[in-house]
């Protein structure tokens, strides 16, 4: 299994930048998630390192050993694309046989190494059958098995359940997973669904105007966004981002309300903000707890049963909603009156104009 | 969208037959205002079927008519088959008169053909030139179809994938060389062709079919390769594959729609063209189009045999299209890739 090293890589279109530099290091054995909305340069980067797309500047390493310029099929990586790519003119065993004929691997060990692939993700009825013929879940396992047989140093898979219906996307998501913890393979798996990257992840690098955001942990990127765009990519809904003035250890927030800001935070605040003392307060819906004495006051908007829970909209004034997610029991009626506290702890703040972090070194 | 009503779908004889039921549910279909309609459909195609087809039926009636049959007015439908026509076409022919037709009629030893051509007081004196010209036909069709598909589907290919400096440019000059009508230009050439020796050549056609074909051709199957996923080469290529042993395995398969359509259509142009074949032919390598209006008894048109050439001439282009029926329908190698 291979480290993958890009350093400074950068790829242009004309002008355009499609990845602004970046640099990254992909461990042996990690599954690294590149997460962004389309057009954010993670298939392009994903691409770079496949080989399938040049790089404009820039070095990408394998183990220590430059393959910028290797042509895809000298670099040992095995692709799974979103369409699947199987070669409807034959059969899903010789799909699957594929790989191995440009190896030059002999007859009975392509048949034994198939069987075991076949065996291992449990299409053995399906061998006999066309791509054309099967389900797609099938034919994505097939894709699977045609990456798995090499053995390669690394897997790149390009939105590989991007094409598949919601139930199977949930089982082909454990399975995937399973299977890299099994190969304990270099996975770097590109997706715009933020529910996949934090599922699958052991790092999610978020990407966003062919720019790096973030690359951190599902748990840090999710607790801890590095800027605004995390904060709202990652969660659904986003992190709720209300902007405030901060002065004294006192947030003013909209809707007249008055925010006292956590002790380890005071002096980050007094110290990083705009002159103004403008700044933008964060929190998870599920960091907020409801209770009668919370200093924070509001109107209820809208509340939804989602069965285990319910998802309550508070309205701080006419323009700002606070999205809570409390016990299913929580019920108000509209225009409620609604009072909640945000856990100290999970509360973050962002520079209004850098829109950056701030951090209190803590978390 | 499937077709639940069998009524017009022909039932194959090797199936067990297939009760004519209903099976649909739709409003839309179970009907009798519905059903009367496909039924309306169903007829008005075979009718449009029988008068697109009726010149080819008449023509093949013809060719197996005797002469008076074929000119007689008003028309004769039904006849009496006879040979003539064919005999005619591929043989040469003398009048025989008098004394020495009594003689040949005395004779027992005449084969079926000779005695064809004296039942119309001819004697069979040697070949004629038809089935030369209808050799030189296929080799010259077929020669020039096969280099025309094989550059086509490497130009197309390279067009479809690659960035070539001044692609469009070079489309464009491609297809311009179908611009010109054949009458324009069969002049110039004829000229040419006269000076560098490829007047009255099989190569001289070859080249020139080719030249036609390979633009027609090239748009074609660019179009064919185009709808080819970049991906699947791509997941050759990772697998370890060259460029070009990812275009034999994967391109070509997957091509052969695009391919066989475009064969037949090359075929069909070379096969049938008239003008270059009239002007830039003589004897050595004229082909059969321009000789078919040529057959020209002593005694006014033989109609039977010009049917006749034109029948013998019909039978390659059917062949090869049958042939490649199977790939002629779109669709069957297509489907594999999900289109999100």
């Amino acid at each position: 299994m291979a480290t993958i090293e890009l350093k400074q890589v950068e790829k242009k279109f004309g002008e355009s930048f499609a990845v602004k530099p970046l640099d990254m290091t992909i461990n042996s054995g990690e599954f690294i998630v590149l997460l962004g909305p389309s057009g954010c340069g993670k298939t392009t980067t994903l691409r770079m390192i496949s080989g399938l797309e040049a790089v404009t500047s820039g070095n990408i390493l394998f183990d220590g050993k430059d393959v910028t310029w290797l042509h895809p099929s000298a670099r040992d990586i095995a692709f799974v694309f979103q369409f699947f790519a199987l070669y409807s003119h034959l059969s899903a065993r010789e799909n699957i046989a594929f790989p191995l004929q440009a190896q030059g691997v002999g007859r009975d060990e392509i048949k034994k190494r198939v069987a075991e692939v076949a065996h291992m993700l449990k299409i053995e009825h399906v061998l006999n059958s066309r791509p054309g013929s099967l389900s797609g879940g099938d034919q994505q396992r097939v894709a699977l098995a045609r990456a798995l047989v090499r053995r390669p140093a690394a897997f790149l898979m390009d939105e590989p359940l991007g094409a598949l219906d919601a139930e199977f996307r949930e089982s082909m998501r454990a399975e995937i997973k399973r299977l890299h913890i099994d190969q304990n393979a270099t996975s770097v798996y590109v997706t715009h669904d933020q529910v996949e990257a934090m599922a699958m992840g052991d790092r999610i690098v978020v990407m966003s105007n062919a720019e790096v955001q973030q690359a951190a942990t599902p748990m840090e990127v999710y607790h801890s966004p590095a800027n605004l765009f995390v904060a709202r990519f990652i969660g659904s809904p986003g992190m709720n981002l209300i902007e405030g003035k901060y002065a004294n250890g006192v947030v003013q927030l909209p809707g007249d309300n008055r925010y006292s800001v956590p002790d380890s935070w005071r002096n980050v605040l007094s110290s990083g903000l705009p002159k103004d003392g403008s700044v933008i307060v964060g929190f998870r819906p599920e960091a907020v707890e409801v209770r009668d004495a919370g200093q924070i006051h509001s109107n209820t908007f809208a509340n939804d049963l989602h069965g285990g829970y319910t998802m309550l909209h508070l309205q701080l004034d006419r323009d700002h909603i606070v999205h809570v997610r409390a016990g299913r029991e929580m019920r108000y009626q509209l225009n409620d009156t609604v009072h909640f506290d945000v856990k100290p702890d999970m509360v973050r703040f962002f520079h209004p104009e850098t829109e950056k972090a701030l951090q209190n070194g803590k978390v | 969208m499937a077709t639940q009503t069998k009524s017009s779908s022909p039932v194959t004889p090797s199936a067990p037959p297939v009760p004519v039921v209903n099976y649909s549910t739709r409003v839309d279909k179970v009907g009798w205002r519905p059903q009367a309609l496909s039924l309306t459909r169903a007829i008005a195609a075979v009718i449009i079927a029988i008068i697109m087809l009726i010149p080819v039926i008449w023509m093949a009636m013809t060719a197996f008519k005797p002469l008076k049959d074929a000119v007689a007015v008003p028309p004769i439908v039904f006849f009496t088959p006879s040979m003539e026509g064919f005999v005619n076409l591929m043989t040469q022919q003398r009048q025989v008169n008098g004394e020495e037709l009594t003689q040949l009629r005395a004779r027992t030893d005449l084969s079926w053909a000779d005695q064809v051509a004296l039942s119309q007081q001819r004697a069979i004196i040697g070949q004629s030139q038809f089935p030369r010209q209808l050799f030189n036909s296929l080799v010259i069709a077929g020669a020039s179809t096969i280099i025309s598909v094989v550059f086509a589907v490497l130009a197309a290919y390279a067009f479809s994938r690659f960035d070539i400096p001044g692609k469009d440019d070079l489309l464009f000059f491609i297809l311009s060389q179908r611009m010109l009508p054949a009458v324009v230009v069969t002049v110039p050439i004829f000229l040419m062709y006269r000076q560098v020796g490829l007047y009255d050549t099989h190569l001289g056609m070859i080249l020139l079919y080719t030249s036609f074909n390979l633009s027609f051709a090239v748009w074609l199957l660019k179009g064919f390769i185009d709808e080819i996923p970049k991906e699947y080469e791509e997941a050759a290529l990772v697998d370890g594959y060259t460029r070009l042993q990812a275009f034999r395995k994967i391109v070509l398969p997957q091509s052969i729609t695009g391919i066989a359509a475009t064969t037949v259509f090359s075929f069909i142009f070379s096969w049938n063209e008239f003008a270059f074949a009239l002007m830039l032919t003589q004897d050595k390598a004229r082909t059969a189009p321009p000789s078919i209006p040529l057959i020209l008894g002593s005694g006014g048109i033989e109609w039977s045999t010009i049917a006749a050439g034109s029948l013998a001439f019909l039978i390659p282009v059917v062949i090869v299209t049958f042939a490649l029926r199977k790939h002629l329908l779109r669709g069957v190698t297509f489907g594999a890739i999900r289109k999100g």
